[in-house]
C-alpha cells in the first residue's frame, strides 16, 4: 500500500478543496498514515475473485428474512406503549401538559446533559394543540398523536434550522421535510426539538459536534456514544419520550447502548433516506431511540416504507410491527459469533451479554456460537467506504448556495478551500481526506475497491449465519461510555468504537440494542440482536422476550447526583 | 492536408433529451425560453439531504437513441459519479455512467459514403449542469457571476464515437446525420446553437499507413458545425506542422476560439482532472429487460438512411429531393400522407405526382414554415390530402405556377379546401386551348418575322409571341402553358395522330412567305391536339 507523503496529502488536499497550514499538515499526515496503515490489514485478504458490493440491495430484492414464526401459533401481547397512550386517548391527560411536561424536564435537567441544539417549543404547542383537538373531536387518533419526540439534527425539517451539528450549515434552514418527518407528521406527533450529534453524523463520542458536549445521562463525566448522541441522552434524560437518530456504522445502536435506551437500526432500504442529510449513502438509514422495544414498534410503524423520493428504498410490504411484540422465543435459533469476544472487549460487558443469551436460552431459544470469520476486517472496510461515500457527499458545501462561506476569498478556488477548512471540524476534514484518497487515480483499487470487495465478504458471512441461525446477539459496544475527552487525541482508537456495529452495517441488516445490565461503575450495556434483511419482526421478538423478562430498561440515571 | 499524415478524429456529443421533467427530480426539462432559476427543486439545487430519482423516459430514449445507432443495450447499467468542483455542479459531482454505459459497440453508416461505417463506442446518461452568467466588472470593480438553475439536471446523453473519422466532411456528415437522427427519433432538438447539441472532438494526426494513435488533442468549444470543421481544419494543420518540424503533438485538450480561428491550450494532461468514479450509491443499478428493448426497437420509426433509399425506390424520386424529404421525419410522414391520398396511379404517373408533391413541400411549404417558425408541417393549417388536390390540379395544369402559389398561400393561411379557393378567387386556368386557338393564329399570323426568327434559332422569339398572346387574352398566368405550347410547337418532333409534328411544322412553314394560311391552320390544328395532351407529358418537364 501506499507510502504517505506530505506531498500526496497536499495534493489529496487540492482535490477535496481543503487547506492546511504547516502544523496541521504534519498533523494530518501522521494521521492518514497510522488510518492507512490500520487499513492495510485489508491486504491479508485474497480478493481477486470477489465481486464489490457497492450497493446493499442489487437491483432485484431477495427477501431472505422469510417470516416463518415459530412452530408454534404464539400471540402477540396487548401493546402497551411506554408513553400515556390510553390517558391521551381518554382525555385524562392533554398533549399539551404532556409536552410542557417533557419541557420542565428539559429546563431541569438539559443544562446537565445538551443533548439538544434546537428546542422548537412554540411549535411544539402548536401541535400538540392540534392533536389535543384530535382527541377533543373524538377522531380515530393515530398511535403517536401528541407525543414528544426529538429529533436527530441530520434529517431535514422544513422552517426549523438544520445544521449537522457543522458550523457550515449553522444557517441552513431546509424548506422541504425528510419523508420520516412528513410520516410523522401525519400521525400528529409534537417535535421537542433537534438533538446534538457528531458533525454530518462522523464520530462515536458526539464530541465532533461544533456547538457543544453531551453528556452520558448516567454519568455526566462520559460521552453518550455516537453520532446520535443527543438523540440517545434525550431519550435516557426523559427529556423526550422517543427520538430518531441515523446508524451508518453504529450511530444508533452505539449510543443506545452507552445511555441504556432501545436502538435501532432498520434494515438498509426500510426507511425512505430523503432528508436525511448524507454521510455514506450506501450505509445511512434513520431508525428509532425509545424507552422499551414496544415504543420502538410503533415508531417503526410509523416510519418506515418506500419512498418514491429514494431509489434505495425498497418495496417490500411492512408488517405492523407490534404484531412481533411476542413474549416467547420457544423454538428460535440464536447465534453467539466467537469473533466478537476478543480481548479488546471489556470483560464485564462479555459477561453480561453471556448472561443475557443464557436467558433466551432458559426462555427456550436455541442459542449455539457461530462464526463471522471476517468480523475483524469491518472496520478498516468502514473507513474507507464511509469516507468515500462522504468525501462527494459533502462536496455539495462549498459556500456557494447555502451555508457558511469565507468573505474575502482571493478566487473561487480560494473561496472553495478557505469556506471548507474554516467550517468543517477536524474529523469531518480527516474522513474527506480519507475518501478522496481512497477513490483518488492510482489508489482506487488498493483502497476503495478493496474495501468493496471485502465488504462482500462480510455480507457473505452473515448470508451463511442467518441461514443456520434466526437472530444473531453481540455485544453492542466493546466498553461502556468512556470519559469525555479520553479517545478525541486517537481517531483509530475512536474508531474502533464501531467494532461490534460496523459489520452489520455493511451488510445492510436490522440490528437493535437493548439494556441488558450495567457494569460495576453503574454504567449501562447493550445487547445487540442483528437479523437477516427485513426480518425486523424476528429481531423484536427476541428483543421484546427479553426485555418482557428482565428489568433493565425500567433503571433510570439520576442525573447531576 | 499533406498525404504524408492521416487524420484520426473521434467525437463526443452530448444530446439534450426533451423529456417532461429533469433527469433525476419532477423539475420539468423545458428551461429554454424560462426566467431564470424557475424549474428548481430542493433535488436539483443539491439541498442537503436530497436524493436523485431516475427519469424512465430518460432511459427509454437512450435506448432509443442507441438502437438506433446500431448499439447493443446492456443488461444491467449502473451510474457513477464524476467528482469535480465548479459552481454549476450543484452536488459538487455530476451523476454520469463510467464503466457500464447503457449502450455500447454501435455504427453509423454515413449517407452517401457506404463505405464509411463510424463505430459508436458508447452512449451514457447524464445530467447537465446550471448556466453561469458572467458579468464583466465595470471600471475596475470585480464583476461577478449570475446563475440560473434551470438546466441543472436536465438529462443529457453522450454519444462517443470510435476514432474512425478520418476528414472534415466525414465529420459533418456524422454530425448532420446524429442530428437528423435525433430529431427522428423524437427524443430532442438536436440543436448546436440552442446547445441541446454539443461536440466535443479528439484529434490526432499519425503517418499514413500507420496503425498507432498519435496524442489526442480534445477541443471543446465549437457551437456550430462550421465551427467543428474550421476547427478540426485548424487543429490538423496545426499538428502537420509541429510533427514536421520534428516536435512532439503534446496531449492535452484546446479551446476553440471561433472569432480568431485558433485553438488554444486549456490544460495539459497533467493537469487533468482526477474525477474519481465511483458507483452512485443512490441509485440500485438499473436491469434493463429484453421486452424493453425489443418495444423500444418496434417502436423505432425507419431511420432517415434507409426511409430516403425507399422514398427514391418506391417513387423514383432524386435523391436530393428524397433526403431532403427525410430529413425530417414529419416532413417525411405528411410527404407519404400526400402521395397515398392520391389512391392508385400508373408508376409513372405517380412518381410524377410524387416529384411534383416534394417541389410543393421542399419549395412553398418550406418558405411558408420557414417564415413562420414552424418546425412540424402537421402544425400547418393544410391537411395532406388537401395539398394533394391542390399537387394534382397543378399536376393537370388546371392551374398554373403564379395561381397555385396563391392558392397554397391562401390555403395555408387559413386551411380552407384547395378546390374552393380555386373556386373563390377564379383562378382556374384557362388551358381550354380552344379558348387559346384563334388568338395563337392571331398571333403567329401578325407576326411572320418572330416565327422566323424563331426557327432560325432565335429562341427568344417565343417570349415575344407568348408576350403577345397574353397581351391578346389578357391571362397573365396562361403564360407557362402557352409558352410550353410555343416549345412544343416548335421543337417536339414525335408522332401526332400519325403526323410528325415537325415535318408538319415544317411543310407549313415553308409557305411563310407564300401560304401562311395553310401553316397557320395546321399549327391550330396541332395546338388543339398538344392542349390535350400536356397534362401527362408535363410532369416530365421537370
Amino acid at each position: 500500500m501506499a507510502t504517505i507523503t506530505t506531498e500526496g496529502v497536499r495534493h489529496v488536499a487540492n482535490l477535496a478543496r481543503l487547506e492546511f497550514n504547516k502544523e496541521e499538515m504534519e498533523h494530518f499526515t501522521d494521521q492518514l498514515a497510522r488510518i492507512l496503515g490500520y487499513i492495510g490489514k485489508l491486504n491479508e485478504l485474497e480478493t481477486d475473485e470477489v465481486p464489490p458490493t457497492s450497493h446493499i440491495h442489487p437491483h432485484q430484492v431477495f427477501i431472505m428474512g422469510s417470516e416463518t414464526e415459530a412452530s408454534h401459533v404464539a400471540k402477540p401481547d396487548v401493546v402497551k406503549p411506554s408513553y400515556p397512550r390510553e390517558e391521551l386517548r381518554a382525555r385524562e391527560i392533554t398533549a399539551v401538559e404532556l409536552t410542557e411536561s417533557v419541557y420542565a424536564r428539559i429546563a431541569e435537567v438539559e443544562p446537565h446533559v445538551k443533548g439538544y441544539l434546537t428546542l422548537t417549543k412554540d411549535l411544539a404547542l402548536e401541535q400538540a394543540s392540534r392533536a389535543d383537538a384530535g382527541f377533543q373531536n373524538g377522531d380515530d387518533m393515530p398511535a403517536l398523536a401528541g407525543i414528544p419526540i426529538a429529533i436527530k439534527d441530520v434529517i431535514c425539517t422544513k422552517g426549523v434550522r438544520t445544521t449537522c451539528a457543522s458550523k457550515i450549515l449553522e444557517t441552513f434552514v431546509p424548506p422541504y421535510d425528510a419523508t420520516v418527518m412528513k410520516k410523522l407528521h401525519a400521525q400528529g406527533i409534537v417535535m421537542i426539538g433537534k438533538t446534538n450529534m457528531d458533525e454530518f453524523a462522523m464520530g462515536s463520542s458526539t464530541e465532533n459536534s461544533a456547538y457543544q458536549i453531551t453528556h452520558n445521562p448516567w454519568d455526566l463525566d462520559t460521552i453518550p456514544g455516537g453520532s446520535s448522541g443527543g438523540s440517545a441522552a434525550v431519550v435516557s434524560a426523559d427529556t423526550a419520550i422517543c427520538s430518531l437518530g441515523s446508524d451508518t456504522g453504529g450511530s444508533i445502536r452505539q449510543p443506545a447502548a452507552l445511555c441504556g435506551v432501545v436502538g435501532m437500526k432498520p434494515t438498509y432500504g426500510r426507511v425512505s433516506r430523503y432528508g436525511l442529510v448524507a454521510f455514506a449513502s450506501s450505509l445511512d438509514q434513520i431508525g428509532p431511540f425509545t424507552k422499551d422495544v414496544t415504543d420502538c414498534a410503533l415508531l417503526l410503524n410509523a416510519i418506515c416504507g418506500s419512498d418514491t423520493m429514494d431509489a434505495t428504498s425498497v418495496d417490500v410490504p411492512v408488517p405492523d410491527f407490534t404484531q412481533s411484540l411476542i413474549n416467547d422465543v420457544k423454538g428460535l435459533k440464536i447465534g453467539i459469533p466467537k469473533e466478537y469476544f476478543t480481548p479488546a472487549l471489556d470483560s464485564e460487558i462479555a459477561q453480561q451479554v453471556h448472561t443475557a443469551t443464557a436467558v433466551l436460552e432458559a426462555l427456550g431459544a436455541t442459542v449455539e456460537e457461530i462464526s463471522l470469520p471476517h468480523t475483524e476486517y469491518a472496520i478498516a472496510t468502514y473507513y474507507i467506504i464511509a469516507p468515500a461515500e462522504a468525501s462527494a457527499n459533502l462536496a455539495r458545501y462549498d459556500g456557494v448556495r447555502y451555508g457558511y462561506r469565507n468573505e474575502n476569498p482571493e478566487d473561487l478556488i480560494d473561496m472553495y478551500k478557505r469556506t471548507r477548512s474554516e467550517a468543517f471540524g477536524e474529523e469531518v476534514k480527516r474522513r474527506i481526506m480519507i475518501g478522496t484518497f481512497a477513490l483518488s487515480a492510482g489508489y482506487q483499487d488498493a483502497y476503495y475497491r478493496k474495501a468493496q470487495k471485502v465488504r462482500t465478504l462480510i455480507k457473505s458471512d452473515f448470508d451463511a449465519a442467518f441461514e443456520k441461525v434466526d437472530v444473531i446477539a453481540t455485544p453492542t459496544s466493546p466498553t461502556p461510555a468512556f470519559k469525555i475527552g479520553e479517545r478525541t487525541d486517537d481517531p483509530l482508537q475512536m474508531y474502533l468504537s464501531d467494532v461490534m456495529t460496523t459489520p452489520a452495517s455493511h451488510a445492510g441488516l436490522p440490528g437493535i440494542s437493548v439494556p441488558c445490565g450495567f457494569v460495576k461503575n453503574g454504567l449501562p450495556v447493550g445487547l445487540q440482536l442483528l437479523g437477516a434483511p427485513f426480518a425486523e419482526k424476528k429481531v423484536l421478538r427476541v428483543a421484546y422476550t427479553f426485555e418482557q423478562n428482565t428489568d433493565h430498561h425500567r433503571q433510570k440515571p439520576k442525573i447531576g447526583t | 492536408m499533406d498525404t504524408q499524415y492521416e487524420t484520426v478524429i473521434g467525437l463526443e456529443v452530448h444530446v439534450q433529451l426533451r423529456t417532461h421533467s429533469k433527469m433525476f427530480c419532477s423539475c420539468g426539462a423545458d428551461y429554454q425560453l424560462m426566467p431564470p432559476n424557475t424549474r428548481v427543486c430542493p433535488v436539483c439545487l443539491a439541498l442537503p439531504g436530497t436524493l436523485p430519482v431516475v427519469n424512465s423516459r430518460a432511459v427509454e430514449d437512450a435506448i432509443k437513441i442507441g438502437l438506433a445507432l446500431n448499439c447493443k443495450v446492456a443488461e444491467t447499467t449502473k451510474f457513477d459519479r464524476k467528482n469535480y468542483a465548479y459552481p454549476d455542479l450543484m452536488k459538487g459531482y455530476q451523476i454520469s455512467q463510467y464503466d457500464v454505459p447503457i449502450c455500447y459497440d454501435g455504427y453509423m453508416d454515413l449517407p452517401g459514403d457506404p463505405s464509411s461505417r463510424i463505430g459508436i463506442e458508447r452512449v451514457h446518461m447524464e445530467e447537465d449542469v446550471a448556466r453561469l452568467i458572467h458579468i464583466p466588472g465595470q471600471d475596475g470593480e470585480a464583476g461577478h457571476t449570475l446563475m440560473d438553475v434551470n438546466r441543472a439536471g436536465v438529462p443529457l446523453m453522450e454519444v462517443v464515437s470510435r476514432p474512425d473519422l478520418r476528414t472534415t466532411d466525414q465529420v459533418e456528415a456524422y454530425i448532420s446525420n446524429l442530428q437528423m437522427i435525433i430529431r427522428y427519433i423524437d427524443v430532442g432538438t438536436a440543436n448546436m446553437e440552442e446547445g441541446s447539441f454539443r461536440c466535443d472532438a479528439n484529434v490526432s494526426i499519425r503517418p499514413a499507413g500507420s496503425t498507432k494513435l498519435g496524442a489526442k488533442v480534445e477541443i471543446k468549444n465549437m457551437n456550430r458545425i462550421r465551427a467543428v470543421t474550421r476547427a478540426l481544419e485548424y487543429e490538423i494543420a496545426r499538428q502537420t506542422e509541429d510533427v514536421k518540424a520534428g516536435n512532439r503533438v503534446v496531449q492535452e485538450t484546446r479551446g476553440w476560439d471561433d472569432e480568431v480561428g485558433v485553438t488554444v491550450s486549456q490544460r495539459s494532461k497533467e493537469d487533468a482532472h482526477d474525477y474519481r468514479y465511483f458507483p452512485e450509491p443512490d441509485l440500485p443499478p438499473l436491469r434493463i429487460g429484453a421486452s424493453l428493448v425489443d418495444h423500444i426497437r418496434s417502436e423505432l420509426p425507419e431511420l432517415p438512411a434507409l426511409r430516403k433509399d425507399r422514398f427514391q425506390q418506391s417513387w423514383g424520386l432524386p435523391e436530393y429531393d428524397a433526403a431532403l424529404l427525410t430529413s425530417s421525419r414529419t416532413t417525411a410522414d405528411y410527404f407519404e400522407q400526400v402521395v397515398r391520398s392520391v389512391g392508385a396511379m400508373a408508376k409513372g404517373e405517380m412518381s410524377a405526382f410524387a416529384k411534383e408533391t416534394a417541389n410543393w413541400l421542399n419549395g412553398e411549404m418550406a418558405r411558408h414554415m420557414n417564415n413562420d417558425g414552424t418546425t412540424n408541417v402537421f402544425d400547418t393549417r393544410i391537411r395532406p390530402e388537401n395539398l394533394a388536390v391542390l399537387v394534382g390540379r397543378f399536376g393537370r395544369r388546371e392551374l398554373n405556377n403564379a395561381g397555385a402559389k396563391q392558392v397554397f398561400g391562401e390555403m395555408y393561411r387559413s386551411g380552407a379546401d384547395a378546390d374552393d379557393v380555386i373556386e373563390q378567387q377564379g383562378l382556374q386556368q384557362v388551358s381550354d386551348t380552344s379558348e387559346l386557338d384563334p388568338v395563337a393564329d392571331e398571333v403567329i399570323q401578325a407576326n411572320p418575322s418572330a416565327v422566323r426568327d424563331y426557327l432560325g434559332g432565335k429562341k427568344t422569339a417565343v417570349r415575344f409571341l407568348v408576350g403577345q398572346v397574353m397581351k391578346a387574352t389578357r391571362a397573365l398566368e396562361a403564360e407557362p402553358l402557352m409558352k410550353e405550347l410555343f416549345e412544343y410547337r416548335f421543337t417536339e418532333g414525335n408522332g401526332l395522330a400519325g403526323h410528325s409534328f415537325g415535318n408538319l411544322f415544317i411543310a407549313a412553314m415553308s409557305g411563310v412567305t407564300g401560304n401562311f394560311e395553310q401553316a397557320v391552320s395546321e399549327s391550330s390544328r396541332v395546338l388543339k391536339v398538344t392542349g390535350r395532351i400536356v397534362p401527362s407529358t408535363l410532369w416530365t418537364f421537370g
